[in-house]
């Protein structure tokens, strides 16, 4: 059995901590030791953004990196989004616009597109195919997903919401 | 795919990091920004037996001009070159580099000193660095020492990097007036290795003859090449569609690629005289030469 060692995360703002071989990838500790099964492991090889989470601030691929790296950091997942049982507006976005149609790119999306919005609050529509570059999705064709994030960004300004 | 088993270390200082690559031989690694390396591991291709982590080393990311040079530290992620202010009103050639690296989320991780130290001839820093004729700072157990960028690639994966030293600064002179550079890449989509890809990097006098010329082509050959019959086509002339068709064509010749799933040998040549033209070009205009003559 090879040596595991405690890893301390703040996921979606409350503190948790887990065992883990140092090899053990950080979408498969968020997903299996924390429970926390919105984020998807698509490709698996960096390729489609379906992992993507937000780490101290930035999007990463959990896939392509090691959950002993993120120890002692903020993480965000697409758990994160909801505040008091009501959808983030980049959720209600995506819900509205069609932007989903199997969903499983649609977490990795919202991570890319919360952490665009978050940098840039009113992204052109080439910003925003710039901002979800690295998140393939095999159904919507991107239009619907474009549509879902100026939603957002008009409801975020009209609201004042983060 | 979850990678082998390896013991996972993370250093405080690069002294202490050099003392556990000596330590722990050939078979440790650096991990930085891991975004080449984890997908190997998970291959298989790469199997370390340690892992140094060096991301927890302060003072080993940064972007400053100093003493002649641009200096920026092997820990610096690629999303911070395409978002500092000094590279994107100075360094044209670095700003197009690093704004088609892979993807927003690999370049928040990848690093340009593991970019280099890679040395992979599809990524594209290596090019980019032979266009700026960069310096690449190692630090080993006896201190630093610089290594020229034509001595840095010595083969596929191979850098003149020793085991126990790491990437810890790259140094790129500062472009006197009328300097201008460019990078374009060929890639089938968001995320792909550059199919060809050419860095150009050119300073003209005040007569607009050519003073200075870096010419590097990625993913061509088992190593960035310098093309350099067409740089010394090019230095001491006044440029026009001639000399840089020219120029693009001995470039083309320079090229060593080889038939992958990217496509067939004949047509990366194409590629890199097409590339190599474009590239000169928007080189020029950004050295402040408006349009160029026919």
């Amino acid at each position: 059995m090879a040596k595991k060692e405690l890893i301390k995360i703040k996921i979606n703002g409350k503190d948790r901590e887990a065992m883990a071989e140092s090899r053990l990838l950080l979408v498969h500790f968020i997903r299996e030791a924390l429970g926390q099964t919105g984020t998807h492991v698509g490709c698996d090889t960096s390729n489609c953004g379906a992992c993507t989470v937000i780490v101290n601030g930035k999007t990463v691929k959990s896939c392509t990196m090691f959950a002993v790296q993120a120890d002692g950091a903020d993480v965000m997942t697409v758990e994160g989004l909801v505040k008091d049982g009501a959808l983030h507006p980049l959720q209600e976005g995506f819900k509205e616009e069609h932007g989903l149609q199997c969903g499983f790119c649609t977490p990795g999306m919202l991570m890319s597109t919360y952490a665009l919005l978050q940098k840039n609050p009113q992204p052109s529509e080439d910003e925003i195919r710039w901002g979800i570059s690295g998140n393939l999705c095999r159904c919507t064709g991107y239009q619907n997903i474009v549509k879902a994030v100026q939603y957002a960004s008009k409801k975020m300004a009209q609201g004042g919401v983060k | 795919m979850i990678p082998p088993a390896f013991e996972y270390l993370r250093p405080k200082t690069v002294p202490e990091a050099v003392a556990l690559l000596q330590q722990h031989g050939d078979d440790a690694k650096i991990l930085s920004g891991g975004q080449s390396l984890i997908p190997m591991m998970k291959l298989r291709l790469a199997r370390p037996s340690h892992l140094i982590d060096i991301n927890r080393i302060s003072g080993l990311s940064y972007i400053k001009e100093d003493g002649g040079f641009l200096k920026i530290g092997g820990l610096t992620r690629e999303a911070e070159l395409e978002s500092s202010p000094l590279v994107r009103s100075k360094y044209p050639l670095l700003l197009d580099t690093a704004t088609v690296i892979a993807d927003p989320q690999v370049r928040n991780l990848a690093t340009v000193g593991g970019n280099l130290a890679h040395g992979d001839p599809a990524n594209d820093h290596p090019a980019t660095m032979v266009a700026l004729a960069a310096q690449i700072v190692a630090t080993g157990a006896k201190g630093e020492r610089v290594i020229a960028i034509d001595d840095f690639f010595v083969s596929l994966f191979t850098t003149s990097l020793q085991h126990d030293e790491i990437l810890t600064e790259i140094r790129i002179p500062l472009p006197p007036a009328r300097s201008g550079g460019a990078y374009f890449k060929l890639e089938r989509k968001v995320g792909d290795f550059a199919t060809a890809a050419v860095a150009v990097q050119l300073t003209l006098d005040d007569k607009g003859v050519v003073q200075k010329i870096g010419i590097g082509l990625t993913n061509v050959g088992p190593t960035p090449i310098r093309a350099k019959k067409a740089e010394d086509t090019l230095r001491g002339k006044k440029l026009d569609a001639a000399t840089i068709t020219q120029a693009a064509q001995l470039a083309s010749d320079e090229a060593q690629p080889s038939a992958d799933l990217r496509g067939p040998a004949e047509y990366k040549k194409g590629l890199i005289k097409e590339l190599t033209k474009r590239a000169i070009v928007r080189a020029l205009e950004r050295a402040g030469q408006i349009a160029v003559p026919n």
